[in-house]
């Protein structure tokens, strides 16, 4: 039988405010346990919530970016359930009524179409502690830091129909909640997470076939993987004669397999309903025009600028446009060299490939946007060649300098002087008559042997356009 | 020393006739002398108060103003209050030592306020009859084999004997006003949002709201002015411009319309009451008010709406008690499930317990809709009721309660009779409006408490209908004798 996977992606996005969602507690990674939690966040008796204004701006953001319908009025409920990182024994959480509803977002597969994907909605809640259960023996640390995080929850419609198709939707969400500045998307950090609902029907069935929930996927890789693994446990369950549960499975990336957590049986009735310490959320018009006009230009309006304002590819602007640093980046070079395609190609080349072996992120490069487009202008006035300028740039990398001075120091300007290629020329032509001959008598191969000569006696510094031409010239006896 | 009013106490200590330390020094002797006979306090701090008491006199030489300034009060045990223990009544939190201190007594101590000490309740705020404290139940000083009253029976019964002259409470469904009636003293539940909750141990979220106890309600009217106002730590108090309760204390009774709802004079009042409310009515009547008779048709359904509400916020307010953090832990916990359910069991009482089943059952899936959701609608009901008598009346009156305090046991095996005690009492915070009682009469030798409910952030007025009563009686000034 043919097969189809059906999935939904719901991805919790730590939104990237300096307090948390309903206390004034700093939201900073990485402190002390406990250090970062306040009387609010720990639940203690009397305390009472109240909201960021700055986690509803974000939320808005986020709406209008995926052009869904911003809810005039959304309302907090609690989801009650008994745990110990979740300090009052509920968790504030949008539920019946979230900000966020219907909006889409367009991914690129791999054939080149385009392929739209429905956002149910996306909602704001808080995010609960940790539980440590390493360094401790029979007992458990609870460490609540973490513990009044704001978070919006992205809810997507079952519309993805591969694991590639969600680490493609995945990815773009990503970029867009980067884009928007409303998270730092630090996956490793925990700030960008998914949980992925993943079930098969077979091919041309309208009805969904029972769906597994695998929670907390925090890798592109981890979710392509996890996804692919359940629907073959999925598919060769049901060949076999069995049926799919309800359930909530975790995936062990170890052992690259998902396990089962617990059946719809054991889940929690959470028992919502509408937290009465907190108003609703109530939003005017004016507010979402003005956090309309706070909107960055977005990657598929950047990516269409790219191809038209600087005659790039699809694919290259596609690139490019990956992050909102890369792009700034870009645009950053190609205005200083003058140069777009060139700094585009270096961009993903050169750059791309150096950053990606430091394992540093772009903010961390010790090349910036102005000292790259000074090597690349320097290659666009002829002074170095393109090859000579990778032996620049890697000077540049190890912090030798800019462009301008390691070419000085390191005499790698290009020699344009026709008088003194030739003379190098000669030199290789006297010390290598036997090649001459057989040139001379048909074999053109040894053009390229030539070329090398000379490229090597004058240390790749020769300009190699002219150095083609005199060395015609020369071997066919002018 | 002879004994005097709130109001009258802050006039003296501004004369420099008397200082705060020996004002302070009076009521903490008689705290110490009489409350064996009433156990309305939890805890008494008597260091506190001295210095508290030293500092406003300070103030006082330095000739500054403030509307509490260097006059003693009690806390209900149910706000925090930095640096001492705040049990709320309950095992669970006998332990526990608050690290910060509520809006309200905040407000109170930059007014200068002197607090003796935290006063008895209820566990939890709840009950009627402050029996289900886990410090033993406070007896009424009318008559110690009655109640006082709950849940702030505490502050009731320590005003009613004057052994402070004024006290905070709080009322989710008659908290403040039952107990002050059955103690014979003056005490307001403020609209919902007038008096900030940040700090005051939650009950139901919802319908929670502080307010005073004292004798009069000029003395309440003093504590309000210190109570209420807007706090940004409260999403649900509301910012409106300060307010001097005092101002209208003398507004003429002439020409006001008092409604008085058929429904709070029908069966189950006892005979007693209905007199002693009726001869009061009298009273105001005569001062040139009119008495209007309307329907709350729905107030017969306000108990049981109450019912599902406050004890489904409670059942997830009280979540938090999980012998994690703080509060009663047991002995050895076996496991994660072992810690959350000793703990619990050990640390509440039976009332608590009752309540959290009955929340957690009408939040439950399939049953959110029948219960939770139609008590909602209810609730919106009963407040379109009063926004309708509003449009007739300037002022609803009856009784407070339907009965004189009962003994102590009485209601016990029966929580339903127990609920019953304060059917007045709860449409009043169902529907968020301000409420007063104050003491309008006895049956024998047992308090009467006429209950006065306004329109929206109308505590003025109804302060100022309560003192023009007691410029006419004397009811408020009277006192059981074992502490006269």
């Amino acid at each position: 039988m043919q097969w189809e996977t059906v999935i939904g992606l719901e991805i919790h996005t730590q939104l990237n405010t300096v307090s948390k969602i309903f206390s004034g507690a700093a939201t900073a990674y990485g402190a002390e346990p406990n250090r970062q939690a306040c009387a609010v966040d720990l639940g203690l008796p009397g305390v009472l919530p109240v909201l960021n204004a700055a986690v509803v701006e974000k939320a808005v953001m986020l709406g209008l970016a995926i052009d869904a319908r911003i809810a005039p009025r959304s309302v907090f409920a609690r989801k009650n359930y008994f745990y110990p990182d979740l300090p009052k024994g509920y968790q504030i959480s949008q539920y019946e009524l979230p900000i966020v509803e219907q909006g889409y977002l367009d991914i690129d597969l791999e054939d080149g179409s385009r392929k739209r994907i429905g956002v149910t909605r996306a909602h704001l809640e808080e995010d609960a502690g940790k539980s440590l259960h390493e360094g401790f023996t029979a007992m458990t640390g609870i460490d609540l830091n973490r513990a009044g995080t704001p978070l919006v929850e992205i809810v997507s419609e079952p519309d993805m129909r591969s694991a590639k198709e969600a680490v493609a939707y995945m990815k773009k969400l990503h970029a867009l909640v980067r884009y928007l500045g409303i998270s730092d998307g630090n996956m490793q950090e925990g700030s960008f997470r998914c949980d992925a609902n993943v079930s098969v029907r077979p091919r041309g069935r309208t009805e969904f076939g029972t769906r597994a929930e695998i929670k907390n996927l925090n890798s592109f890789r981890f979710v392509e993987r996890a996804i692919n693994f359940e629907v073959e446990r999925q598919i060769d369950l049901i060949e076999s004669g069995g049926t799919v549960v309800q359930e909530t499975r975790l995936y062990d990336p170890d052992r690259d397999e998902t396990r089962s957590m617990r059946s719809k049986e054991e889940a929690n009735d959470y028992r919502y309903f509408p937290d009465p310490d907190l108003l609703p959320v109530v939003i005017h018009a004016e507010d979402i025009e003005a956090a309309r006009r706070r909107l960055p230009e977005l990657p598929d309006a950047k990516r269409e600028r790219f191809i038209s304002a600087y005659g790039l590819s699809a694919y290259d602007a596609g690139s490019l446009t990956a992050s909102r640093e890369l792009a700034d980046y870009f645009e950053a070079v190609a205005a200083g060299c003058n140069a777009p395609k060139l700094a585009a190609n270096w961009v993903m080349g050169d750059f791309s490939a150096a950053l990606n072996r430091s394992e540093a992120g772009l903010a961390q490069s010790p090349v910036s946007a102005e000292a790259l487009a000074q090597l690349l202008s320097r290659i666009q006035d002829e002074t170095i060649s393109g090859k000579i300028a990778k032996e620049v740039f890697d000077a540049m990398w190890s912090g030798e300098g800019e462009a301008d001075a390691i070419i000085e120091a390191r005499g790698l300007k290009q020699i344009t002087d026709t008088a003194a290629i030739d003379a190098i020329i000669d030199e290789v032509i006297a010390a290598n008559p036997s090649q001459l001959e057989q040139y001379r008598s048909g074999k053109d191969k040894l053009f390229g042997f030539f070329v090398g000569q000379v490229m090597k006696k004058t240390r790749g510094q020769a300009n190699p356009a002219q150095v083609n031409e005199r060395l015609r010239a020369r071997l066919q006896g002018d | 020393m002879k004994l005097d009013t709130l109001a009258s106490w802050a006039r003296r200590l501004r004369a420099r006739d008397i200082s705060s330390r020996e004002l302070t020094e009076f009521y903490l002797g008689r705290i110490d002398r009489l409350d064996s006979q009433l156990n309305s306090f939890i805890s008494v701090t008597p260091d506190l108060a001295l210095a508290a008491a030293d500092a406003a006199d300070e103030r006082l030489a330095r000739g500054e103003e403030a509307p509490l300034l260097g006059l003693p009060v009690a806390q209900k045990d149910i706000f925090c209050t930095q640096g001492v223990r705040t049990s709320c009544g309950s095992k669970m939190l006998d332990n526990f030592i608050a690290p910060y201190t509520a809006t309200v007594v905040e407000r109170m101590n930059t007014a200068g306020a002197v607090m003796l000490g935290k006063t008895n309740m209820d566990e939890f705020a709840m009950g009627s009859s402050n029996e289900t404290s886990h410090y033993g139940p406070v007896r009424n000083p009318w008559d110690p084999e009655r109640v006082p009253g709950g849940s702030s029976g505490g502050s009731a019964a320590a005003v009613a004997a004057r052994l402070v002259p004024a006290a905070t409470g709080t009322d989710t469904g008659g908290s403040i006003r039952q107990p002050a009636a059955f103690c014979g003293i003056t005490g307001v539940k403020p609209t919902y949002g007038r008096v900030s909750r940040y700090g005051m141990i939650a009950f139901a979220s919802s319908l929670d709201q502080a307010g005073p106890m004292a004798a009069s309600a000029e003395d309440c009217a003093l504590m309000l002015n210190a109570m209420a106002g807007f706090d940004p730590r409260d999403s649900t108090s509301v910012e409106r411009p300060a307010e001097d309760f005092t101002a209208g204390l003398r507004a003429d009774l002439k020409g006001l319309r008092i409604g008085l709802p058929r429904e709070f004079f029908g069966e189950g009042l006892d005979p007693g009451v209905r007199a002693a409310i009726e001869a009061a009515l009298a009273v105001l009547r005569e001062r040139g008010a009119e008495l209007i008779e309307i329907s709350l048709p729905n107030s017969g359904l306000s108990v049981p709406a109450y019912y599902v509400v406050a004890p489904a916020e409670c059942s997830s307010n009280l979540a938090r008690y999980d012998g994690v953090r703080f509060g009663h832990r047991c002995d050895e916990p076996r496991d994660l499930t072992d810690l959350y359910t000793r703990s619990r069991a050990e640390g509440f009482g039976a009332e608590v317990k009752r309540r959290i089943m009955i929340g957690t059952y009408v939040l439950s899936a399939g049953y959110y809709d029948a219960y939770y959701l139609k008590a909602q609608k209810v609730r919106r009901l009963i407040a379109d009721d009063f926004r309708r008598a509003f449009g007739q009346v300037d002022v609803i009156a009856g009784p407070t309660s339907p009965e004189t305090p009962f003994r102590l046991g009485e209601k016990s095996a029966d929580p339903v009779q127990m609920y019953l005690s304060d059917i007045y009492t709860i449409a009043v915070n169902l529907a968020g409006l301000p409420g007063l009682s104050m003491p309008a009469g006895t049956v024998g030798n047992l308090p009467v408490g006429m209950q006065l409910i306004g329109n929206y952030f109308d505590e003025a007025r109804l302060l100022g209908v309560a003192h023009q009563f007691q410029q006419e009686t004397d009811w408020h000034a009277r006192m059981p004798a074992p502490f006269v």
